[in-house]
C-alpha cells in the first residue's frame, strides 16, 4: 500500500548479516567517489606510504649491516674505533626522521582525504534524498532511509578511514619486506613463502566456518533483540496480566539458542588470532633452525647478520597478511553499505517540466494584473504560451478543478476513478469516508506529490503539470494530521511557512489560529526550543503551530487534514477555530472529521473505493438517506 | 558493579581457564627470542649445528605449546564472553519483570531496550578484552622487560626511557582525543536527528518547496561534523609516528651501546638481537594497552547503565501476609492524592473521595491531563497513591497479593499491545487455560469474530509484532477481549474504543451487561455516547473531580460535561470510522 496513513513498517532486517548479495562494484565506485575528489591529495599518501615503508624495511636491514659490517669485523681486529659506526648511526638517524615524518604525512592526510569525502558523501546524499518525490519516501521504510545515513554511510567512514590506508600500507609493506627479504637469502624466503602459503589456507578456512556461524548468530542475535523490543514495549500489558513468568520462558529459551550460536561463531573467530600468532612463531623457529644451519654450513653465503635481519623480516612479513585478512571483513561490510548509499544516489529525483512562474503582480484599474518587481501580496501566474511566444498572465486566485482523474501508486491498481469537482476561490470542499477510500490520495495529486494517470487538474485555469512545482506547492497551503515540526524554537517552526516572515507577522499568523495564547505561556513564549517530534507540546499544541505555519504563508489554496478524535474536546476545540480561521476566505480542501466542518463546507465529496459516490452540502446528503446519511448517524456500517 | 559481576559467576571456571591460557602463551613467547639468542651464540657463532637442532626443538617445542595455550585461551574466553553476555541480558530481563510501572517510567522503553541489547555487547566485548588482550599486553610487556633486563641491566634504561616517552605521548592524545570525541559523537547524532526528521517531515518539507533551506541547515552541520572530526582524527594520527619515533629511538640507541658492549666482550650478538625484538615487544603492548583504555572507559558507561537497572529497586513489593482472594468488585478512594515519582513534582490527582459499589458502570470523562488514567491505575496498583488510600473489595489495594488483585481487576490501558504470534495466544495471556470456546464467546461480546471468522486461519490467524495487520480498532476489540478472559471483579477500559465506531461501541457495552453483568466497569471515553448510559458519571478536570452524576443529572449542573456533549450534541463528530488511530498505536 503506496497510501500515506500509516506509520508503522516493519522493518528489513539488517542487511550485510550473512547475505553476500552484494558486488564490490559498488566499492570500486565508492574508491572512484573519493579520488574524484581527493585524487591528487591521495597520490601523496601512496608516496608516504612508499616511503615510510621503504624506510621500515631498512632499518630492519641495518641489523645486518650492523653485526656484519661494524660489530663482527671489530670483533675479529679488536679494533675499538666507533666512529664509523658514529657517523652511519647518524645518517641512519636523519632517515629514520624521514620515515616518521612520512608516516605522520600519511596518517594525517588520510584524515583529511577520508572526512573530506564523507562530507560530500554526505552532503551530496542528503541533497539527493531531498529532490526525490514522495513515492520514493512512500514506498521505502522510513528506518531504512535513516540507516543509510546510520549505517551504511559508517561503514564507508570505517573503509575510507582505516581500512582503505591499511590496505595500501600492508600492500606495500608485503612487497618491500619481500624485496629485503629476497635480497637476504632467496631459498630462505622460498621457506617462507611455502609458510605464508599455509597460514593464508588455514584462515580461509577458519574463516568459511565461522562465517557461517556468524550468520547463524545474527540471526539469533536479531531474533532476541525483536523480543526484546517487543516486550519492553508491551512490559506494561505485561504486568496488567501477570504474564511475567510467561515472558521470562519465552526470553530465556530466545537467548539460549543465542548462547549457543554465538558461543560456537565466537569460538572460531577466537581460534583465529591464536592460530595464526602461533603458526607465525613456529614458523619464526624454523626459518630460525634452517637458516642457522645454512649459516654455519655457509651455505647461500649467509651471514649472522644477515640470518638476523631475515628473522625479523619474516615475522615482519606475515603480519601484512594477517592485517589484510582481518580487513576483509571491513571491505564486504562497506561494499554491502556502498550499494545502499549509491543505490539511494541513483534514485532518480523529481522530475519538473513546469514552465509557469508564479510572480509578483500589480491589479490594473482595468482590473487586469500586470508583474512587477515588488511584494504586493498579489500574485500573478506567469504564462509563456509555446505556439506563438506570447506571454500572459493570469491572477493568482486559488481556483481549482479536476476533471476526470483517474490515479493509482501501481500501474496496475487504480486507486481514483474518474474524479471530477470543481472548487471557485474561496469555496471549502469536504472529503468524508473511511479510511482507504481515497481521500488522502486526492490531496496528494493537488500539490504533485504524485502525477495523475489521466485527466486533468486545473489551478486558476492552467493545468497543474504546466506549473513550476515550487511555484504550485507555494501556492497551496497544507496542515496534516501528522504535524511535523522541526528542532528549533517556536518561531522558528512558524517562520517555515515563509522564510522572510517577520517576527511581527510570524505573532500575527499564531493570533490568527488561536496559537498565540498557549505560546505566550511557553517557559520562553516564542523562543522556547521544541524537538523535532515536539515532546515538549501536546498533541493539540503541535496541531496549532502547524496551522500557524500554514497561516504564515498565507496561500490562496489550503489542503487540509484534520486530527482524528484522540485529542481531547477542549483542545480539540481550539484547534478547530483555529483551522476556521485558517480557512476564512481561501479555498480549501479538507479531509473532514468534525461536524461543524462538514455543516459549513459548500459542498461534501463522500469517498468510497476511490470514487465520489455522493455529493452535496449537509443538508442535500441527510435528505439523500444515503451513505453519508449512514456515516452522521452511526447507522449499521461494519467495516 | 557488584551486580555486573554477579553473573560472570557462573563462568568463572571458563574465565579462570581463558586467563591462564593467555598467561602460558605470553610466558612461552617471551621465552622464544631469549633461545634464539643461544642459537646464535652457541650455535651459529661457534659452528656448532647440534647446538641449533637442539634449541630449535626446544623452541618448536614452546611454540607448540603456546599455540594449545592460545587456542584454550580462545575457546575458553569465547565460552565465557558469551555465556557472560548472554546471563547479563537474562538478569537484566528477570529484573525488568520485578519493575512496578513508575519502575518503567524512570527507564522508558527505549533505555531498557539499549540496555539489554547495545550495552550487553559492549560490556560482552569488554568481558572478552580483558580476558585475552588486558591480561596479556601487561605480561608481555613486564615479562619482555625483565627478559630484556637479565640479558643486559645496562642497556635498561632504554627500554625505560622509550616506555616512559611512549606512556606519556599515548596517554596525551588518549586524553585529548577521548574529549573532542564526546562532542564529535554529540554532533554525530545531532546530525543523524536532522536527517530523521526530514525523512518523517518530507511531506512537509515538499510542500513548503524548504529543500533548499534544510539542504543549507544540513551542510552547515556536515561541516561542524567535519571539523570536529578532523581535529579528533588529527590527533590520533599521530598515533604511528609516535610509535614509530620511539621504535627507530631504540634501535638507534641499542646499536650504538650494544655494539660497543658486544665489542668490550660484555654482551654477545645473539642477546643483542634478542633484545631487539624484545623492544619490540615492549612497545606493541604499550600501544595495545592504550587501545584497550579507550575501548574498555566506552564500555565503562554501557556498564554502568546496566548496573543502574539492575540495582533498581521495584518500588511496588508484595505485601508480607497478602490476602489471596477479592472479596467483590467495591472500589473506594479515599481522599486519595497522587503524584508520579518521575514528573515535576506537581500532583496530578488531589483529594479524590469516590466510592463505586460492586456491578456499578461508571464513565469518566475529562480533558487530557485531567487524572484519568492515573485515577485507575491506582485500582489494580500499578501505582501506589502518595495520599489516602484506595480500597477493592473493601481491603486496602497494599494488602493484596499483586497477582490475586491484577486477575481480579482487568486494565485495558489506553497504550495497549499485541505480541507476536496467533490471535489465540495473545487472548490466552488472559486465561491460560480457556477452551476455544470461551475465546470465541470473548470475541462475540467485543464484536471480534466477524473479522475473525474472515480470516482462514480464524484464532489462530497471525499477529504480527505490534499487531500491525489489524486495524486500530480491530485491535482494541482484541485486547478487551483478552482482559474479558480474566475471572474478573472489575473491568477498566482506559480510552479503549475510541477506534472503534459508535454503533460498535453500543453493541461492545451492550454485551457486558449480558456477559459480566455482576462485574464492576469503569470507563473512559473522549465520547460522550460511551458514557452516558453509565450509572454515574465522574467529570475529571485538573487531578480533581469536578462531578459525579447521571447523564441527565451532570447535563443540567455541570458546566464542562455541557460543553463537552454540546460539540458532540449530533451524530458521532467522527467520519473517519475504520481509521486505524496512528496516534495510540
Amino acid at each position: 500500500m503506496a497510501g500515506t496513513n500509516t506509520t508503522a513498517r516493519p522493518m528489513r532486517p539488517a542487511a550485510g548479516a550473512g547475505g553476500r548479495s552484494f558486488s564490490f562494484a559498488a566499492l570500486f565506485r565508492a574508491l572512484r567517489y573519493m579520488l574524484a575528489h581527493y585524487g591528487g591529495l591521495f597520490a601523496l599518501v601512496v608516496a608516504c606510504i612508499v616511503v615510510s615503508a621503504a624506510i621500515m624495511a631498512y632499518s630492519v636491514l641495518f641489523t645486518q649491516t650492523l653485526i656484519d659490517e661494524y660489530i663482527e669485523p671489530m670483533l675479529a681486529t679488536g679494533s675499538t674505533d666507533f666512529s664509523a659506526l658514529a657517523s652511519e648511526l647518524l645518517r641512519l638517524s636523519a632517515l629514520l626522521v624521514v620515515g616518521v615524518a612520512a608516516s605522520y604525512a600519511y596518517n594525517r592526510l588520510m584524515v583529511t582525504i577520508s572526512q573530506g569525502t564523507m562530507r560530500s558523501l554526505r552532503t551530496e546524499t542528503f541533497e539527493h534524498m531531498e529532490s526525490l518525490p514522495l513515492s520514493y519516501f512512500d514506498t521505502h521504510a522510513h528506518g531504512d532511509i535513516m540507516s543509510v545515513y546510520t549505517n551504511d554511510v559508517d561503514t564507508l567512514r570505517q573503509f575510507y578511514g582505516q581500512t582503505l590506508p591499511q590496505l595500501v600500507n600492508s600492500a606495500v609493506t608485503l612487497v618491500t619486506t619481500f624485496v629485503s627479504m629476497c635480497l637476504l637469502s632467496v631459498p630462505l624466503t622460498a621457506l617462507s613463502c611455502v609458510m605464508v602459503a599455509v597460514m593464508l589456507v588455514v584462515t580461509a578456512r577458519c574463516s568459511a566456518l565461522s562465517g557461517r556461524y556468524f550468520a547463524d548468530q545474527q540471526r539469533d542475535l536479531g531474533e532476541v533483540d525483536g523480543f526484546i523490543e517487543e516486550m519492553m514495549d508491551g512490559q506494561k500489558v505485561v504486568k496488567v496480566f501477570n504474564h511475567e513468568d510467561g515472558a521470562r520462558a519465552d526470553f530465556r529459551a530466545a537467548n539460549d539458542r543465542l548462547r549457543e550460536s554465538a558461543t560456537r561463531a565466537q569460538l572460531i573467530a577466537n581460534l583465529i588470532m591464536p592460530i595464526n600468532a602461533n603458526l607465525g612463531n613456529i614458523f619464526y623457529v624454523l626459518v630460525a633452525a634452517v637458516g642457522a644451519a645454512m649459516a654455519i654450513g655457509g651455505v647461500g653465503g649467509l651471514t649472522v647478520g644477515a640470518l638476523m635481519s631475515f628473522i625479523t623480516l619474516n615475522r615482519n612479513f606475515s603480519q601484512p597478511i594477517t592485517q589484510i585478512s582481518q580487513q576483509m571483513s571491513f571491505v564486504t561490510m562497506a561494499a554491502a553499505g556502498a550499494e545502499r548509499v549509491f543505490a539511494l544516489l541513483d534514485e532518480q529525483p523529481e522530475e519538473d517540466h513546469g514552465y509557469v512562474e508564479l510572480v509578483n503582480a500589480r491589479v490594473l484599474p482595468s482590473g487586469e494584473v500586470e508583474p512587477c518587481e515588488e511584494r504586493t501580496g498579489t500574485w500573478a501566474w506567469r504564462h509563456p504560451h509555446k505556439a506563438d511566444g506570447t506571454i500572459t498572465y493570469v491572477r493568482q486566485a486559488g481556483e481549482l478543478v479536476m476533471d476526470h482523474v483517474d490515479f493509482g501508486y501501481t500501474p496496475n491498481k487504480t486507486v481514483l476513478h474518474d474524479i471530477t469537482l470543481f472548487a471557485k476561490p474561496g469555496q471549502k470542499i469536504a472529503f468524508v469516508g473511511s479510511t482507504g477510500a481515497g481521500k488522502t490520495t486526492i490531496t496528494n495529486l493537488i500539490n504533485r506529490f504524485y502525477d495523475v494517470d489521466d485527466g486533468k487538474i486545473r489551478y486558476d485555469g492552467i493545468n497543474i503539470n504546466k506549473i513550476r512545482k515550487g511555484d504550485l506547492r507555494r501556492s497551496l497551503g497544507i496542515v496534516l494530521q501528522d504535524t511535523h515540526l522541526f528542532s528549533g524554537t517556536v518561531m522558528d517552526n512558524i517562520r517555515y511557512g515563509r522564510l522572510d516572515a517577520t517576527d511581527e507577522e510570524c505573532r500575527a499568523a499564531a493570533r490568527l489560529v488561536h496559537a498565540d495564547d498557549f505560546i505566550r505561556r511557553l517557559p520562553e513564549g516564542y523562543e522556547t526550543r521544541i524537538s523535532g517530534d515536539g515532546a515538549e507540546l501536546s498533541q493539540g499544541q503541535c496541531q496549532l503551530l502547524a496551522i500557524a505555519r500554514a497561516a504564515v504563508a498565507d496561500p490562496p489554496a489550503l489542503i487540509l487534514d484534520e486530527a482524528t478524535s484522540s485529542i481531547d474536546t477542549r483542545t480539540e476545540e481550539i484547534v478547530a477555530a483555529g483551522m476556521d480561521a485558517l480557512m476564512a476566505g481561501r479555498t480549501t480542501f479538507v479531509i473532514a472529521h468534525r461536524l461543524s466542518t462538514v455543516k459549513n463546507a459548500d459542498c461534501i465529496m463522500v469517498m468510497e473505493h476511490g470514487r465520489i459516490i455522493e455529493r452535496g452540502d449537509h443538508d442535500e446528503l441527510m435528505a439523500q438517506r444515503g451513505r453519508y446519511w449512514q456515516l452522521y448517524t452511526g447507522g449499521s456500517v461494519g467495516e | 558493579m557488584n551486580a555486573l559481576l554477579a553473573p560472570m559467576r557462573r563462568y568463572r571456571k571458563e574465565a579462570a581457564l581463558a586467563v591462564t591460557g593467555t598467561v602460558g602463551e605470553v610466558v612461552m613467547e617471551v621465552f622464544l627470542p631469549f633461545i634464539m639468542a643461544y642459537i646464535i651464540d652457541e650455535g651459529v657463532e661457534a659452528g656448532n649445528l647440534t647446538a641449533v637442532l637442539a634449541y630449535g626443538a626446544a623452541m618448536l617445542v614452546m611454540a607448540a605449546l603456546s599455540l594449545g595455550f592460545g587456542m584454550m585461551a580462545g575457546y575458553f574466553s569465547a565460552k565465557a564472553s558469551i555465556g557472560y553476555g548472554c546471563e547479563l541480558r537474562e538478569k537484566i530481563f528477570d529484573k525488568v519483570q520485578t519493575y512496578s510501572f513508575a519502575n518503567i517510567d524512570r527507564f522508558s522503553t527505549a533505555g531498557l531496550v539499549t540496555r539489554m541489547t547495545t550495552d550487553v555487547t559492549n560490556v560482552q566485548m569488554a568481558s572478552q578484552m580483558l580476558m585475552r588482550i588486558a591480561v596479556r599486553s601487561p605480561i608481555m610487556l613486564i615479562s619482555s622487560l625483565v627478559a630484556g633486563m637479565a640479558i643486559s641491566l645496562d642497556l635498561s634504561p632504554v627500554f625505560f626511557a622509550a616506555i616512559i616517552f611512549l606512556a606519556t605521548a599515548l596517554g596525551v592524545i588518549v586524553v585529548f582525543s577521548t574529549r573532542i570525541f564526546n562532542v564529535v559523537f554529540d554532533a554525530y547524532d545531532d546530525l543523524n536527528a536532522s536527517v530523521q526528521e526530514n525523512v518523517a517531515a518530507i511531506r512537509v518539507v515538499k510542500a513548503f518547496v524548504r529543500e533548499a533551506y534544510e539542504n543549507e541547515k544540513f551542510r552547515a552541520a556536515a561541516d561542524k561534523l567535519y571539523r570536529l572530526f578532523v581535529r579528533a582524527e588529527g590527533l590520533v594520527a599521530l598515533n604511528n609516528p609516535v610509535m614509530m619515533l620511539a621504535v627507530y629511538g631504540c634501535i638507534i640507541a641499542l646499536s650504538w651501546l650494544g655494539a660497543q658492549l658486544v665489542v668490550g666482550s660484555s654482551m654477545t650478538t645473539g642477546e643483542l638481537t634478542s633484545l631487539f625484538s624484545y623492544v619490540m615487544q615492549i612497545l606493541m603492548s604499550l600501544m595495545m594497552l592504550s587501545m584497550i583504555v579507550v575501548m574498555l572507559t566506552m564500555s565503562l558507561a554501557s556498564g554502568r547503565r546496566i548496573a543502574e537497572a539492575l540495582d533498581e529497586q521495584p518500588d511496588i513489593a508484595n505485601p508480607a501476609e497478602a490476602a489471596c482472594s477479592v472479596a467483590d468488585g467495591s472500589i473506594d478512594f479515599d481522599h486519595v492524592g497522587f503524584a508520579y515519582a518521575h514528573g515535576d513534582g506537581e500532583d496530578v490527582l488531589q483529594d479524590i473521595d469516590l466510592h463505586i459499589a460492586s456491578g456499578e458502570t461508571i464513565g469518566i470523562i475529562g480533558g487530557t491531563g485531567s487524572g484519568k488514567s492515573s485515577l485507575v491505575s491506582l485500582v489494580s496498583r500499578l501505582y501506589d497513591a502518595t495520599e489516602g488510600t484506595v480500597r477493592v473489595g473493601g481491603l486496602d489495594v497494599r494488602a493484596y497479593d499483586l497477582e490475586t488483585l491484577r486477575d481480579a481487576v482487568a486494565v485495558v490501558l489506553q497504550k495497549n499491545v499485541l505480541f507476536s504470534g496467533t490471535v489465540a495466544e495473545n487472548l490466552r495471556w488472559g486465561a491460560p487455560d480457556a477452551t476455544d470456546e470461551e475465546l470465541w464467546a470473548a470475541c462475540d461480546a467485543v464484536q471480534a469474530s466477524e473479522f475473525l471468522c474472515q480470516l482462514p486461519e480464524g484464532l489462530d490467524a497471525r499477529v504480527e509484532r505490534g499487531g500491525v495487520n489489524f486495524s486500530g480498532g480491530q485491535k482494541q476489540r482484541l485486547c478487551i477481549a483478552r482482559a474479558l478472559l480474566k475471572r474478573l471483579k472489575v473491568l477498566i477500559l482506559d480510552d479503549s474504543t475510541s477506534a472503534v465506531d459508535t454503533a460498535t461501541d453500543a453493541r461492545i457495552r451492550a454485551a457486558f451487561d449480558t456477559l459480566i453483568p455482576g462485574t464492576t466497569k469503569i470507563i473512559i471515553a473522549q465520547r460522550i455516547s460511551s458514557v452516558e448510559h453509565a450509572d454515574r458519571i465522574v467529570v475529571m478536570d485538573g487531578g480533581r473531580i469536578d462531578g459525579v452524576g447521571t447523564h441527565e443529572e451532570l447535563l443540567a449542573t455541570n458546566d464542562i460535561y455541557r460543553s463537552v456533549a454540546a460539540s458532540q450534541a449530533e451524530g458521532t463528530g467522527d467520519f473517519d470510522i475504520a481509521a486505524p488511530s496512528a496516534a495510540q498505536d
